[in-house]
């Protein structure tokens, strides 16, 4: 029994990380109308660029991020007004096929630059340390920073979105971005900036999972489908579902990995595909607009 | 383009697709058709084993194409059909007795039900996220093989010596059977995508690549029709996979579910066109082409490769074909119907 | 001297022209309304000056500033303001929000929101709800309070009366004369001739993307108008 509800729980704190992965894609989609086949390796992209400011700096990985994050928003913004901005209209070929393009670039760039081989961010002692809440029952204070992350993001965002002048503009451009010129908004540069700040959240995601796990250059796919399968999930209604979204998913692994360690993976897969059956929409669907 | 019919008063026209190039495109055909036929009988060993790679590429490019930039429904997870053609026919042929080269196109019929509830599951997505939901369905088939002992899991199965000489004594009467098989597949699945297209239904098809609302509104049933397409190319698919693995004679669920597999193939149908017959047979010959010399920079191929896909889809999104063919009106598969106008000026 | 100066204007949609060389001056304060048939190019013409659609002219002055070749967002910001045709209100935002949005340039001026809410008292009733769950008289009433919200000295209406009850338009107009107080020039496209006739100083007549007819209200007869407005 004990040990159902330590797989559950550790699940749940696994599900922080993939909100924290799927929270980015869902800002793109929601304000762009774009699915970003390149989320994944964009992800593992950012863990490479904090590994390079920690062995020249010495920082911490989470003192890392005030360098990284700013690189990954600049990224952002130029990667949405250079390239992705020209893909956007009815056809959804060019955005698909210019993102899946770009993700073999990233992923042969970093293997070409950083090898192969498998490497990990190290942070001390909060890596191992965990709150001991009866016998063969623990949190680990790292896994536990990483869901009180995903949390305080997804406030920071809904404050964001309903309370800026900043949010008012994305949910604008999103709705119609033709009419939203004519309130003076620069829809490419909203989308440039929508794009920067998913990024940012993907600066995060990507030390947090650096922290947790060994990254490569190959992992960005698995990763891209953990963070669409949250997104599905939660039913693109709110940020709140893609929270509800990554849980049901390390819940899911979680159990998987209990039963066989083969099926871990596997079991998010189904859970996703089951939910898929039984609630097309997902948990939370989008209630107002299209 | 009013203008145009109200300046040349027109006295007739009529509705043409064959062009002279497609004339000429045809007996040139011929001819390299029957030089193909007859290559194994003078041809070295290295070069029909690569012949057969280059068949299978172009038939899975034709088959994406027909997915994608016929129908509309752009899957990254085509290596899905893949990998189950492939393990089927190891089945078919290890535990039912079933002749190798009569299990490639029953593997086919086979996947193709297999693609109905799949469809089922992945037809629920809209646009975008079918692309990544075909995706995930391909990765729960790698996950879910690799579990299944008796097909030799994580590490796959090797195909019985007995099975593999059933197929001819000689090895050189084997490569020259799978040759002819390979030939026969792309050959018949170039024609299938013709005649499909140039049929009412490939009418119906083009109507909802262009607008998927206005198909809706001219009553195109849609959903049915997409639904055939995906069943279609699933069939296709799973044959080609099943014969590339008759060719490999050993299967794992980490080659047979390989993504790289589909981006070969959106890499091949990109650059070269999506959307037309000719395009993934440009893409395909420049694929060969460059992979020859640049096989030994395996990572600056793929970043040169994915660099040029990007930059064909927002510089030119028709591909090199489309390039080829706005120049000098070329038309090799004429699959559009086109106006002609007679014109007394 | 006019605000706005147009000689020769002329738009396409790719291929397709829609306008074909517009004349047409606006004084300070003035009222100007253009009339014509379905597709005569009076809503493209609009959508021209605001910078949504591309287009090109031998003079085109807003208050001695160049707009040729400006973005629309630009455009705006020098304060001209459009009520577009069909009001398209943004549907994730509230009727509040859809006001502040308005606002988003943040150029100077005397219109705040409780302004608006003066002219239109139904709205701060309603002011939380989706801008898209109002009546479409009230949706109108947004959208030219959002257009508002931007403090323009420009205000163009495109089709205000589209769709709407007669007694909901009579309010709508109703709302006119108090916004040409503030000194703010109109530019209304208007399919209701007796309408526009009876608030405009001055019509343009469109007719197959050219101006037919131009004059004051008063110097123009019932068949001069319907000349140029049906072609005859």
């Amino acid at each position: 029994m004990i040990e159902w509800a330590n797989t559950i729980i550790q699940g749940i704190l696994t599900g922080g990380l993939y909100a924290m992965f799927a929270t980015g894609l869902a800002i793109i989609f929601g304000v762009m109308r774009l699915v970003n086949i390149t989320h994944g390796d964009l992800i593992v992209l950012a863990a490479f660029i904090a590994m390079v400011v920690i062995e020249t700096t010495g920082f911490n990985p989470f003192l890392s991020l005030i360098i990284v994050l700013p690189i990954m928003f600049i990224i952002g913004y130029f990667l949405q007004r250079g390239i992705l901005n020209y893909t956007l209209g009815d056809d959804l070929l060019p955005p698909l096929l210019v993102t899946f393009g770009l993700s073999i670039v990233i992923q042969n760039v970093l293997l070409e630059v950083f090898s192969a081989d498998s490497q990990r961010l190290k942070a001390g002692a909060i890596e191992t340390s965990s709150i001991q809440l009866t016998d063969g029952l623990s949190i680990g204070i790292f896994p536990l920073i990483t869901l009180l992350t995903a949390v305080t993001m997804i406030i920071l965002l809904q404050q964001l979105f309903n309370r800026t002048r900043l949010g008012r503009a994305f949910r604008a451009t999103s709705d119609d971005p033709t009419t939203a010129q004519l309130m003076g908004i620069n829809h490419k540069h909203i989308f440039g900036l929508a794009m920067g700040l998913a990024l940012g959240l993907v600066a995060i995601a990507g030390v947090l999972m650096a922290v947790r796990s060994n990254f490569d250059p190959s992992i960005g796919p698995a990763k891209l489908l953990y963070a669409f399968e949250a997104v599905i999930i939660g039913g693109l209604g709110s940020l709140w579902g893609t929270l509800i979204g990554g849980i049901i998913l390390g819940v899911a692994q979680n159990i998987g990995a209990k039963i066989d360690p083969g099926w871990q993976i596997l079991a998010g897969h189904i859970a996703f595909l089951i939910i898929l059956v039984f609630r097309p929409n997902g948990l939370f669907p989008r209630t107002r607009d299209d | 383009m009013t203008d145009y019919i109200q300046n040349n008063s027109v006295t007739s026209f009529k509705v043409v697709r064959s062009t002279p190039a497609s004339r000429i495109g045809s007996i040139i055909g011929l001819i390299l058709l029957i030089i193909l036929v007859s290559f194994p009988n003078w041809g070295d060993r290295a070069t029909i084993r690569l012949f057969v790679e280059i068949f299978y590429i172009l038939a899975l490019a034709q088959m994406w194409n027909l997915l994608a930039g016929f129908g509309g429904l752009v899957s990254v997870g085509q290596q899905a059909f893949i990998g189950l053609g492939g393990y089927t026919l190891f089945i078919l042929t290890i535990n039912f007795g079933i002749g190798a080269i009569w299990a490639i196109p029953l593997s086919g019929l086979i996947c193709a039900l297999i693609s109905l509830p799949i469809a089922f599951l992945v037809f629920r997505l809209r646009g975008h996220y079918f692309a990544i939901g075909t995706w995930v369905v391909a990765e729960v088939f790698l996950l879910g093989f690799a579990q299944i002992q008796s097909l030799g899991g994580g590490s796959g199965k090797s195909l019985p010596i007995a099975i593999v000489k059933s197929i001819s004594d000689s090895r050189a009467g084997r490569e020259a059977a799978i040759y002819w098989t390979a030939l026969f597949v792309v050959v018949a699945t170039i024609a299938i995508v013709y005649f499909l297209l140039r049929s009412r239904h490939g009418l119906a098809l083009t109507a909802i690549r262009d607008s998927e609302e206005a198909s809706n509104s001219l009553g195109v049933d849609n959903f049915k029709a997409k639904l055939l397409v995906y069943i279609f190319a699933a069939f296709g698919t799973a044959t080609i996979g099943a014969l590339i693995f008759l060719t490999k004679l050993r299967i794992s669920p980490s080659a047979a579910f390989d993504i790289n597999w589909t981006t070969t193939v959106i890499f091949i149908v990109v650059i070269g066109g999506i959307g037309t017959i000719e395009g993934p047979i440009l893409g395909t010959i420049i694929y060969f082409l460059l992979r020859e010399p640049l096989s030994d920079f395996g990572t600056w191929y793929l970043i040169l490769l994915g660099a040029t896909a990007v930059i064909v889809m927002l510089k030119a999104p028709q591909g090199i074909w489309g390039i080829i063919t706005n120049r000098f009106d070329l038309r090799l598969f004429p699959v559009q119907r086109r106006l002609k106008l007679k014109t007394d000026k | 001297m006019s605000v706005l100066e147009i000689k020769n204007m002329t738009a396409f949609y790719d291929d397709f022209q829609a306008l074909f060389g517009i004349d047409l001056s606006i004084e300070k304060g003035e009222t100007v309304a253009a009339i014509g048939a379905n597709g005569a190019g009076k809503s493209t013409f609009l959508r021209s000056i605001t910078g949504l659609v591309q287009n090109n002219a031998d003079k085109f002055i807003y208050k001695g500033i160049d707009l040729i070749g400006k973005a629309a967002f630009d455009i705006v910001d020098l304060g001209i303001a459009m009520v577009p045709e069909g009001r398209k209100l943004f549907p994730s935002l509230s009727v509040e929000e859809n006001l502040l949005i308005g606002a988003f340039g943040q150029r100077p001026g005397n219109w705040t929101l409780d302004r608006v809410y003066q002219m239109f008292p139904k709205l701060k009733q309603r002011k939380d709800i989706a801008g898209t769950a109002l009546s479409g008289g009230e949706q109108q009433m947004v959208a030219i309070g959002r257009a508002l919200m931007s403090n323009p000295d420009m205000l163009l209406c495109d089709e205000l009366s589209l769709g709407l009850a007669p007694i909901i338009i009579k309010d709508i107009y109703g709302a006119l004369p108090g916004i040409k107080a503030e000194g703010v020039s109109l530019l209304i496209v208007e399919q209701d001739i007796n309408q526009a006739l009876e608030i405009a100083d001055r019509v343009y007549c469109f007719q197959e993307g050219k101006i037919s007819l131009t004059g004051k209200p008063e110097d123009l007869t019932k068949e001069q108008i319907a000349a140029a407005y049906f072609g005859r």
